[in-house]
C-alpha cells in the first residue's frame, strides 16, 4: 500500500511536538472506520510519539518507514 | 467505540505565568487529549495569566536567576537586572519558538479547548489579582481547590507545573 491508496494524506513536515501527534489524531477523528491515513513528519520524536498515540487510541499502524529524514506512517483508523 | 472502556485521566496544576513555563502544561494536555486521555488543568497563581485574554499574547521570560537560559554571547547572570533584558530574552525565546514551528500560547490553548481539555481557573487567585471572569478565555471554568481535587483524585497522572 502506498500514498495514492490512502484516503487522507497529511503533510506535517516542519512541525514540532506536540503538533504532529495532535494533527494526526484530529485527522483520524474526522475519518471513517477502516480508512487509511498517510502521514509525513520530520519531527524526530514522532518516530516514537505517533506509534504511542496509535497504541493508546486503538488505531492500527500499518507501516512506518524513514526516507531522507522524513518519517512516513500508514495508519488504519479503527 | 464498540466496547466502553474507562478513559485514563490526567490532572495538571499550572502555577507559572512565564512564556517558557506556559508550554509544558499545554503540550502535555493537548498530547494526552490526542491519546484519548481525559485532561483537566487547574490554573492557579501566575498560571492564570495563561488563560487571561489580556495577558496570554504577551507572556514574558526573564534571564535573571535563570542560568540555564541560552544566550548568543557569554553573559553574567547578574546583568539580567539591566533594563531591557526581559524584553530581549522574551524576543529571543519567541524567535526560538518560531524556528521550531511551535504554536503560540493562544493557538495551543485553542487546540486544548477544541480537544475537550477541561480548564479551571482558581477563584482565590482571581479575587487576589482582580482578574474578572470575562477576562478569561472562553471555555475556562472558575472553581476552587475542592472542585479540582474532586477531578484529580480519580486521575492516573497528576502533575504540578
Amino acid at each position: 500500500m502506498d500514498k495514492s491508496q490512502a484516503n487522507v494524506q497529511l503533510d506535517l513536515k516542519g512541525l514540532s511536538c506536540p503538533m504532529p501527534v495532535v494533527k494526526t489524531k484530529k485527522a483520524l477523528d474526522s475519518m471513517q472506520a477502516e480508512q487509511i491515513l498517510f502521514v509525513e513528519v520530520t519531527d524526530k520524536g514522532s518516530k516514537a510519539d505517533i506509534p504511542a498515540m496509535l497504541k493508546r487510541t486503538g488505531n492500527e499502524l500499518l507501516s512506518a518507514e524513514e526516507k531522507d529524514n522524513v518519517f512516513i506512517f500508514l495508519i488504519k483508523k479503527k | 467505540m464498540a466496547e466502553e472502556k474507562k478513559k485514563k485521566r490526567m490532572a495538571i496544576i499550572a502555577s507559572k505565568g512565564t512564556l517558557d513555563m506556559a508550554y509544558p502544561p499545554l503540550i502535555l494536555a493537548s498530547t494526552a487529549a490526542a491519546m484519548d486521555v481525559e485532561v483537566g488543568i487547574f490554573f492557579t497563581l501566575y498560571g492564570v495569566d495563561i488563560v487571561n485574554k489580556k495577558k496570554y499574547h504577551s507572556l514574558k521570560v526573564a534571564p535573571i536567576a535563570n542560568p540555564a537560559m541560552p544566550s548568543p554571547v557569554p553573559f553574567p547572570n547578574i546583568l539580567g537586572v539591566l533594563p531591557g533584558m526581559t524584553p530581549m530574552a522574551t524576543m529571543m525565546m519567541k524567535g526560538m519558538i518560531k524556528k521550531i514551528n511551535w504554536p503560540t500560547i493562544p493557538e495551543l490553548l485553542d487546540t486544548c479547548i477544541e480537544a475537550g481539555v477541561r480548564m479551571i481557573a482558581c477563584t482565590p487567585t482571581l479575587e487576589m489579582t482582580g482578574v474578572k471572569n470575562e477576562d478569561l478565555v472562553n471555555g475556562v471554568e472558575v472553581a476552587g481547590a475542592a472542585e479540582f481535587l474532586d477531578f484529580a483524585l480519580d486521575a492516573d497522572v497528576s502533575l504540578f507545573v
